[in-house]
């Protein structure tokens, strides 16, 4: 034990000696775990939120295609699915998009049925009357639209419609409500101009979860045009959007990756005459082959736990405590609207393990098996280069 | 000894911190689990949202659980993708996607 802190005391002031070097390995590793972990937190972040928030999402929705694509759906529909045994609740969902020329955003405007006054995380309450509406922080940050104000948005017909803001919905929910304008069933009929034998989809209750499959293949048996979404299906999408094979994560993570492989292989590929030439020092005044490894091994491991526990303490702090801010240009693409990730901190042993395994490990082979084949090498023979 | 004391300590310091943000997470999800979860899911299910209000420069990225089948290359065959979060997120996995589902009838 005494032997390996000497080693370590050694191999602290072999790194200082080399101080600048060392320093930007450190802040070029940590650099590389940090973006690895924010990604792996994030999407880790977004997939467990999915999971718990849309387990109250509706059991199905029932879109109609034509052609392969989304159209509206005709709300007789609704009367014969609500007869198929086992279904409880049906009702027809009115929503649609709205390009806003002014800010040159999209914003997403929904029905609701006007019999529920406010929400948790809405200041305000619901509209209940076609000329009043609640929308997003997103929304209301970008038009000013704060209660009480006043959001002209064009109709379907191009003339210009006064609403009410009588709500904005709080920044907490922005990851579910950010770009939303939310109307009557009414209000939104006549804004975006759907013919009245018409909704956007149906939402569908199952009494018993193991039957929605089999509601499900009647509804499509009785409409073959219909497109039934079930729930865990629309949890699996977000499952899927976010794995590891998502391009989120092969973006980022392979540039990361790619770094610190130059990295490694920078170190494995030869170390430099300065530390061939210590290494034949140290054989020659009495250091062991295994002396000599012990004081690689700990150079290496020095530096990239150290690099290890400051990328992943960064990580976490950038995606949870700073709403994950530079990721979040990254993937923001062309969206207007963009929300602020206030997400749940999630964390595991196992990512924290699989990260550190594969960053740590490499890095400290690739500074033990160069300094291996100098260490066999005669010390005469490596002073001499 | 005074630099590799200094290294242990500040080893030691890494490793509390690491699992304090493990006993942070833990408690933070317990307290979203009693007050801040409750309030989301009534959001979701009082308005029937079915997606993440992420990226919004296209319907398919706006809401990827509700896209057509021919998402993103939806505008007609072949075309190019054109958005940029239509490269971010990933496709769904052939044969388990959901637009593909065949519902056998029991």
């Amino acid at each position: 034990m005494t032997k390996h802190i000497k080693i370590i005391e050694y191999a602290l002031s072999s790194l200082l000696r080399r101080k600048y070097k060392s320093f930007a390995i450190i802040v070029a590793f940590s650099f590389t775990v940090a973006a690895l972990a924010s990604v792996l937190f994030l999407t880790t972040a977004l997939k467990i939120e999915a999971s718990h928030v849309f387990a109250s999402a509706p059991d199905l929705i029932v879109q109609r295609t034509t052609a392969g694509r989304h159209e509206l759906i005709p709300v007789d529909y609704a009367e014969t699915i609500r007869n198929i045994p086992g279904v409880g609740a049906v009702h027809c969902r009115y929503w649609g998009y709205y390009y806003d020329a002014l800010t040159e955003a999209n914003y997403t405007v929904l029905g609701v049925k006007g019999d529920q006054d406010t929400l948790t995380l809405l200041d305000g309450r619901l509209p209940r009357t076609s000329g009043e509406c609640a929308v997003g922080a997103g929304t209301a940050w970008l038009r000013h639209a704060e209660s009480d104000r006043e959001l002209i948005l064009v109709n379907s017909q191009a003339t210009g419609v006064v609403f009410d803001v009588v709500g904005v919905f709080r920044s907490e929910s922005s990851l579910l409500s950010n770009d939303l304008v939310v109307l009557t069933d009414d209000g939104i009929k006549d804004f975006l101009g759907f013919p009245p034998d018409r909704a956007t989809d149906i939402v569908v209750e199952v009494h018993n979860s193991n039957e929605v499959q089999t509601v499900a293949a009647k509804i499509k048996r009785f409409f073959p045009d219909a497109r039934p979404i079930t729930k865990s299906e629309l949890i699996r999408t977000y499952d899927m959007v976010f794995n590891w094979r998502s391009g989120m994560m092969l973006t980022v993570f392979s540039a990361a990756v790619m770094a610190f492989c130059i990295l490694a292989w920078d170190k494995a590929t030869g170390i430099s005459a300065e530390e061939k030439q210590e290494i034949g020092i140290l054989k020659a005044i009495g250091w062991d082959t295994s002396d000599v490894l012990a004081l690689k091994f700990w150079e290496g491991l020095i530096i990239a736990m150290t690099s290890f526990f400051v990328g992943i303490l960064t990580g976490f702090a950038h995606v949870f405590f700073f709403d994950a801010a530079i990721l979040a240009s990254v993937i923001k693409g062309w969206s207007v609207l963009f929300p602020r990730f206030h997400l749940v901190p999630q964390i595991n042993a196992y990512q924290v393990f699989v990260m550190g395994f594969l960053t740590v490990t490499p890095y400290v082979a690739s500074t033990v098996i160069p300094a291996w084949k100098a260490a066999i090498t005669d010390p005469d023979t490596v002073m001499r280069g | 000894m005074i630099k590799s004391t200094l290294f242990i300590a500040a080893t030691v310091l890494e490793i509390l911190c690491l699992s304090f943000v493990f006993v942070y997470t833990f408690s933070i999800d317990k307290a979203h689990f009693r007050s801040g979860l409750p309030a989301k899911r009534e959001l979701v299910s009082h308005l029937i949202l079915t997606d993440f209000a992420i990226w919004t420069e296209a319907r398919y990225t706006r809401h990827p659980s509700q896209a057509d089948f021919f998402s993103p290359f939806q505008d007609f065959p072949s075309s190019f993708e054109h958005f940029p979060a239509g490269s971010i997120i990933a496709p769904v996995a052939a044969g388990t996607m959901p637009h593909d589902e065949t519902y056998q009838d029991n």
